[in-house]
């Protein structure tokens, strides 16, 4: 298909679209999938049908609308209405809702799109979520899909791409933040006949499900990023490697990539160029060290995941030994609009040394959980309260979590800071993937450092000693300590042991294991000499000084 | 490289083999399709079991040692049979500050079954999984496949009681 082809299709489409007048929109990523918003969609259609009005709305399933908490959303359009809670046996309800696409929206169930959890976001990687149906490869062709592709394979040059991507300042979205630019054009200039790009969506940080919703709701723009990755750098072949717990995800991934390969948008001569990429999926198989990129490419090679000692890195000697160029499933899905609007308009979005937006994935004691796209640089109290909907249950805030196992816990006092890759730094934790865990004054900070100790322990690949050794021996001491054994010099044992390992482990999955232990050692000592010297957890959580509440023995 | 045909035959008569057999030649016998071949073993007999695991390595040109070495470094891989049903705690962070090790013990309790075990009766497998990305509805368990947002202790209870056969 050549880009005029392209156009025509996507011209079709959209007059198609226009030619009934409304839309609803039901959600059927997985978290509304768990609230059985199949039957809604279900329900929805056979109350068009009833009402034989199928010339003038359409009802189709989409991706992840973000707020999930209220699932299953339905949303109308061009209303611009969110509906929320919705059940496929309220037949009264979804006809209330057929009834008024022209007036005003029904009460009950209506969400204001100015609601700050929609009004604040600014969305780029989720700008087809919610829009358009993630099994149909033409809703994202109508939506300007694979236009990037094809205008840079017809008419820029690979150097060209990188300098865009440079000039945009993206940085890569699974953790590192390394400057996405440098790398492509790292591998770029690699010398190799084969060389690979890969795609990781391994996400692994429990509490984060950013990756997930792009893959379920609009996969054909991570294969696009890919595609002009592979352009840029010169590969041909390309893998997704994703966990095998997201079985949805991987279905529409498998459509999309069927689909692409149809129209000639993935294969051989891709537009009528002399340029081929293909692309597989390899699944995990439940490994947290896997996100770790040379250990990744091991687990695609059919290997343990173990990794290796960089240099050399993968962009001179991945995957079989060939030049890899290794991004995260947000990484690529930023790569098609900064083509499409150029890098200066994306380098004009987020502060100075972060640009851009990012996706959070919003959990824990927070009203709406959900998942969020803002604009670098906004502040953590925004997020949490007026976009988040703070506390439930009038409960107070006490700590946000970011980063997953790798990030710290960040106190009251950090409110105000505006959230970057820097500043997230700078007071111990790390922007990570963009989990962000939210935990109310029942938390005890205790516990959730031994649940994160236990964990990095647990997903230790036991290649080297600082992670394997101290990750257990620092488990051991918070294990102690919460039941009431701790002594008082443990606390700094801790820390010491902590700076230790994050010095001296070989790869990132050990480098960054303390973090949840050294911040909360910071920031929440007294909680800990509490624990040690009274021998009580405030909060109830851990089992110091009284026995341990007697269970019926487990059978084998 | 010379692409490799399987020529191994497979351990039983099973016509289940035949879609483990099928991957196998999609990927040319290429030992880096091990992972690939592995989840497909799981994906049609529940589990991996010595048998399998020894036709996989002959059929890859794979010393046995590297193929239990992957099998066992992996979460997802069992090399136990599963019970009859499945219960997925997700103990992934959201998960557990809202409650998910609650669900456990409520699942200890009637099912006398910890985490990763299988009930006595063989009617129950309990895994705690790391996380599964249903964060906003946390706490979240999976019952044979469908995702339960925002479990109770009861609820589970309940559950896991139906499933052993026991008046819920």
């Amino acid at each position: 298909m050549t880009l005029d082809e392209l156009r025509e299709l996507a011209e079709k489409e959209r007059q198609e679209q226009k030619s009934i007048p409304h839309k609803v929109n039901v959600c059927v990523a997985a978290a509304c999938l768990s609230l059985r918003s199949d039957q809604v969609l279900k329900a929805m259609q056979s109350e068009v049908k009833k009402r034989g009005i199928e010339d003038k709305v359409k009802v189709k399933g989409v991706g992840c609308m973000g707020l999930c908490a209220r699932g299953p959303l339905v949303l109308t359009e061009p209303q611009h209405t969110y509906y929320q809670s919705l059940k496929a046996d309220d037949t009264e309800a979804l006809g209330a809702i057929l009834e008024n696409l022209d007036g005003k929206p029904v009460p009950e169930f209506a969400l204001s799109p100015a609601l700050p959890f929609f009004a604040s976001q600014q969305k780029i990687v989720l700008e087809n979520c919610g829009e358009i149906d993630p099994e149909r490869i033409e809703d994202y062709i109508a939506a300007d899909g694979y236009s990037a592709l094809l205008t840079c394979l017809s008419s820029r040059t690979r150097e060209d791409v990188v300098q865009e991507l440079i000039k945009s300042g993206l940085r890569g979205r699974g953790g590192g933040g390394y400057p996405t630019g440098l790398k492509w054009s790292m591998v770029s200039k690699a010398p190799g006949a084969q060389k690979y790009v890969i795609c990781n969506a391994d996400e692994g940080d429990p509490g984060a499900f950013m990756d997930r919703s792009v893959l379920e709701s609009d996969p054909h723009r991570v294969l696009e990023g890919m595609a002009i990755a592979a352009y840029a750098v010169g590969a041909s072949t390309g893998y997704v490697y994703c966990r095998a717990e997201y079985p949805l995800a991987v279905k529409r991934l498998k459509i999309a990539i069927k689909q692409a390969e149809k129209l000639g948008l993935l294969g051989n001569n891709i537009g009528d160029s002399t340029f081929n990429f293909t692309v597989e999926i390899r699944l995990g198989a439940g490994a947290f060290v896997c996100g770790e990129e040379t250990a990744l490419i091991a687990s695609v090679e059919g290997k343990r995941g173990v990794p290796r000692p960089r240099p050399p890195f993968p962009a001179y000697s991945g995957l079989n030994h060939s030049p890899t160029l290794l991004n995260n499933v947000e990484t690529f899905a930023n790569v098609a609009p900064i083509l499409r609007k150029g890098g200066d308009w994306y380098a004009s979005i987020g502060t100075e040394k972060s640009k851009g937006t990012k996706v959070f994935a919003l959990a824990g004691d927070i009203n709406n959980t959900g998942l969020i796209e803002i604009p670098m640089g906004m502040k953590l109290h925004d997020i949490v309260f007026s976009m988040g909907g703070g506390i439930p249950n009038d409960r107070k805030f006490k700590a946000v979590q970011t980063g997953g196992p790798s990030g710290g816990c960040i106190p009251e006092q950090f409110l105000d800071m505006a959230v970057d890759y820097e500043s997230l730094a700078s007071v111990g934790s790390i922007m990570g993937s963009g989990g962000m865990i939210v935990m109310d004054e029942t938390a005890c900070m205790v516990d959730v450092a031994k649940f994160f100790m236990d964990f990095v322990r647990d997903e230790s690949c036991g290649k080297c000693v600082p992670c394997r050794v101290g990750t257990t021996q620092m488990h051991g001491m918070l294990e102690r300590i919460s039941e009431g054994e701790g002594h008082p010099s443990d606390i700094d044992t801790l820390a010491r042991l902590g700076t230790m390992v994050k010095a001296t482990a070989l790869c990132g999955l050990g480098q960054t294991a303390p973090n949840p232990v050294i911040s909360t050692t910071k920031y929440f000592r007294h909680e800990y000499e509490k624990h040690i010297t009274d021998k009580t957890c405030t909060q109830g959580k851990c089992a110091c000084g009284k026995p341990e509440p007697a269970l019926p023995k487990a059978g084998e | 490289m010379k692409a490799y045909t399987a020529s191994v035959p497979p351990p039983s008569d099973d016509k289940r083999w035949k879609s483990v057999m099928a991957t196998m030649r999609r990927h040319g016998s290429d030992s880096s399709a091990l992972i690939e071949v592995l989840h497909s073993v799981q994906e049609v007999f529940g589990f991996l079991d010595d048998d399998s695991m020894r036709f996989v390595a002959a059929s890859l040109r794979l010393p046995l040692s590297k193929v239990y070495g992957v099998a066992t470094f992996y979460h997802f891989f069992s090399l136990k049979p599963a019970g009859e049903h499945t219960c997925v705690v997700c103990m992934g962070t959201a998960c557990y500050v809202r409650g998910a090790g609650e669900l456990l013990r409520a699942i200890e309790e009637v099912g006398h079954v910890k985490a990763g075990g299988t009930t006595a009766d063989n009617k129950v497998s309990v895994v705690a999984a790391r996380c599964i990305g249903s964060c906003g509805l946390a706490p979240a368990v999976v019952y044979d496949g469908d995702v339960i947002p925002k479990a109770q202790p009861e609820d589970v209870k309940n559950q896991i009681r139906r499933w052993m056969g026991h008046d819920a």
